[in-house]
C-alpha cells in the first residue's frame, strides 16, 4: 500500500495516543467559527469540551473528526492524519430522526458495520459483541422495542451501546448528558469511566458547567478561540470563566 | 369466482398482458425498496426532481435513436449532478435547487418532445403518464434486468445504506464513505425510476417510490419489514392498475397510483380511528 505524504503527521509527534489538534479553524459562509484552535487530547481520561452558547463547541467536536470541512489545521492520531481509525461519535439526540423504522437491537448493530466490514453478514461474534453492550448499558429488555418509543435517557443509552460494540479507540460524545434521566445518566457516567480507564480517548461538549468538576479529568474551555485547558479545578476559576463567558456569569455562578 | 378466475385469467393469453404483468410486479418491488430509503430520509421531492428531469434524456435518445432507458437514466444523474452543484456552489437551498433544476428539465422535455412530434408520430401522454401495456420484450428484460440489479446491490450493501441514513455523521466518523453511499442511492433512485416510468409515467411514478413504502411504515417498525411490506402493496396496486387499465381503457399510471393511494388512505384511515378510541 502506498502511503499519502499528506497523511503524514510530521510536525509533532504527541505521546502514544493522544490526539495532537493544530491550528483548527473552520469557517461557516464567511464567520469564523473557530479560529486557530492548538492543543492536545490525552488518552485515559474522560475530557469535556465547556463553553457558553455558540461558541463552537459542537463544530470543534465535528472538526476533529473530519465531519465538518477545516479552513485550516490539522488532527493527528498516532503519527498520522485522524482519518480512517475507528471513531465512536454520538451525535446530539436532537438530530436523530427517531422515528426512523428501526428497534434498539438494529440500531445497537450498526455498531459492527464498520468492523464487519463490506460484503459480509455480521456474524456470530459481533451479535455477541453487541448483545454484550446492549447489556452494560442495561438495555437488553428493549431489545426489540421501536427506537421511537424510547425515553430520552434510553435512547442514549442505546447510542453508547452502539458505540461500545463499534470497539472504538476514540469516543465523542456531543451533549450525551442533555435533557436524560438521572439512572441514565449514571449509567452513562460509569461507561465513559471505564472506557477511559482502559486507555482510550474519551470526549464530550458538555454545558452544565456545575457538573464539570465532577465528571472530567480534563476540562478545554472554548469561545471560538481555545480560552483555558487544564484539570476542572484550575480551568473553573471566575477570572478564567469570565475570559469566555464575559461578566454575566458571574452572576449566573453568585446565584 | 367462476367469473372472477376468468376476468383474471383471460387477458393473460395475450403476450402484452404477460409482459405488463411481469413490468408490474418488477415495479412494484422495485419502488418499495428504493422508496424506503427515501422515506426515512426526507427524500421524497428528490425523487420527484430526478423523475421529472428524465423526460429531456427519453426525448433525445428518441431523436437520436439510442436506447430510452440510458438516454433517461442520464439525464435524472445529470440533474442530481446540477442539485447537488447549486446547494454546495450557493446559498441556495436544497428545496429550491430542485425545484430549479426539474422545471428547466422538465420544460426542455416537453419542448424536445413537441419538436419531435412534427416530424413522428408519438404520444407524449405516454411519456407523461405511462402504458404499461404497450412494453415490448426488450423493455421487460430491462426492466426485470434493472429491477435485479438494484435489489442486489440493496442486499449486499444493506447495513451501510442503512447505519448511513439513520446517522450519517456517526456512519463518517466511524469511517463508511457515507459521500459515496449517498451518490449510491441517488443512482439506485435513477435506476428504479428509469425502470417505471413505461409503468407509470415520468409525472406519478414519485407515488410508486413513496406511497406504498409509507403505507407500510404505518405498520411496521424495521426497514426491512418497511420494504417487504411496502413490495406487497406496490405488486398489487399496480396489478390492480393493470387490469383497471385493460378493461376500463385507462392510462395505466393513474390507475396504478391510486390503488396506491388507496391502501394508503386505507390504512392511515384505520390508524387513526382505532387510536382515537
Amino acid at each position: 500500500m502506498k502511503e499519502q505524504p499528506s497523511s503524514l503527521c510530521l510536525h509533532r509527534a504527541g505521546p502514544t495516543g493522544s490526539l495532537v489538534v493544530r491550528a483548527l479553524s473552520v469557517r461557516y459562509g464567511s464567520s469564523r467559527v473557530l479560529q486557530d484552535i492548538t492543543t492536545e487530547i490525552q488518552p485515559g481520561r474522560i475530557t469535556g469540551i465547556l463553553g457558553p452558547n455558540g461558541a463552537g463547541k459542537s463544530t470543534f467536536l465535528k472538526g476533529l473528526l473530519g465531519l465538518v470541512p477545516l479552513e485550516r489545521g490539522e488532527v493527528c492520531y498516532r503519527g498520522r492524519e485522524l482519518g480512517s481509525e475507528q471513531v465512536a461519535y454520538l451525535p446530539q439526540r436532537s438530530v436523530i430522526d427517531w422515528t426512523f423504522p428501526a428497534t434498539v437491537w438494529d440500531v445497537v448493530l450498526m455498531g459492527r458495520v464498520k468492523p464487519t466490514g463490506w460484503l459480509r453478514r455480521i456474524g456470530r461474534q459481533g451479535r455477541q459483541r453487541a448483545a454484550q453492550a446492549l447489556e452494560r448499558v442495561g438495555m437488553s429488555a428493549y431489545r426489540d422495542r421501536p427506537i421511537g418509543q424510547l425515553s430520552g435517557g434510553q435512547q442514549q443509552r442505546v447510542f453508547l451501546a452502539r458505540a461500545l460494540a463499534q470497539e472504538a479507540e476514540i469516543y465523542a460524545l456531543d451533549e450525551p448528558f442533555a435533557g436524560i434521566d438521572q439512572p441514565s445518566g449514571e449509567i452513562l457516567f460509569q461507561v465513559l469511566r471505564e472506557l477511559a480507564d482502559a486507555g482510550h480517548i474519551v470526549m464530550l461538549v458538555h454545558h452544565d458547567l456545575g457538573q464539570a468538576l465532577t465528571y472530567f479529568d480534563e476540562v478545554l474551555l472554548l469561545n471560538q478561540g481555545l480560552i483555558a485547558q487544564g484539570s476542572p479545578q484550575q480551568v473553573l476559576q471566575p477570572q478564567v470563566l469570565q475570559r469566555a463567558y464575559g461578566s454575566s456569569i458571574l452572576l449566573d455562578l453568585a446565584a | 369466482m367462476e367469473f372472477l378466475w376468468r376476468s383474471l385469467s383471460d387477458p393473460l393469453s395475450f403476450a402484452f398482458m404477460q409482459r405488463s404483468l411481469l413490468v408490474a410486479v418488477a415495479v412494484g418491488i422495485l419502488c418499495a425498496v428504493v422508496g424506503s430509503y427515501l422515506l426515512v430520509q426526507s427524500l421524497a421531492l428528490l425523487g420527484d426532481a430526478i423523475s421529472h428531469s428524465l423526460l429531456p434524456g427519453l426525448a433525445l435518445a428518441y431523436l437520436f435513436g439510442l436506447n430510452l432507458f440510458v438516454g433517461a437514466f442520464v439525464a435524472g444523474v445529470i440533474s442530481a449532478v446540477l442539485i447537488q452543484w447549486i446547494r454546495s456552489a450557493s446559498p441556495i437551498k436544497a428545496d429550491a435547487a430542485m425545484g430549479i433544476v426539474f422545471s428547466a428539465f422538465f420544460a426542455l422535455g416537453i419542448l424536445l418532445i413537441t419538436l419531435i412530434q412534427r416530424r413522428a408520430r408519438i404520444d407524449l401522454n405516454h411519456f407523461l403518464f405511462g402504458n404499461i401495456l404497450g412494453v415490448s420484450a426488450t423493455d421487460v428484460l430491462t426492466v426485470v434486468g434493472i429491477t435485479l440489479l438494484v435489489l442486489g446491490l440493496v442486499a449486499l450493501f444493506f447495513k451501510e445504506l442503512t447505519f448511513y441514513s439513520f446517522d450519517p455523521l456517526g456512519a463518517e466518523a466511524a469511517g463508511l464513505p457515507t459521500a459515496k453511499l449517498g451518490w449510491g442511492l441517488m443512482m439506485l433512485t435513477a435506476l428504479a425510476l428509469v425502470a417505471s416510468m413505461k409503468a407509470v409515467g415520468v409525472l406519478l411514478v414519485l407515488a410508486m417510490l413513496i406511497t406504498p413504502a409509507a403505507t407500510a411504515y404505518l405498520l411496521v417498525p424495521q426497514l426491512q419489514q418497511v420494504m417487504l411490506l411496502g413490495s406487497l402493496f406496490g405488486v398489487s396496486a399496480s396489478l390492480i392498475g393493470m387490469y383497471a387499465s385493460y378493461y376500463l381503457n385507462v392510462a395505466s399510471g393513474p390507475a396504478i397510483v391510486l390503488t396506491a393511494s388507496f391502501w394508503f388512505g386505507l390504512v392511515f384511515l384505520s390508524r387513526v380511528l382505532l387510536r382515537s378510541r
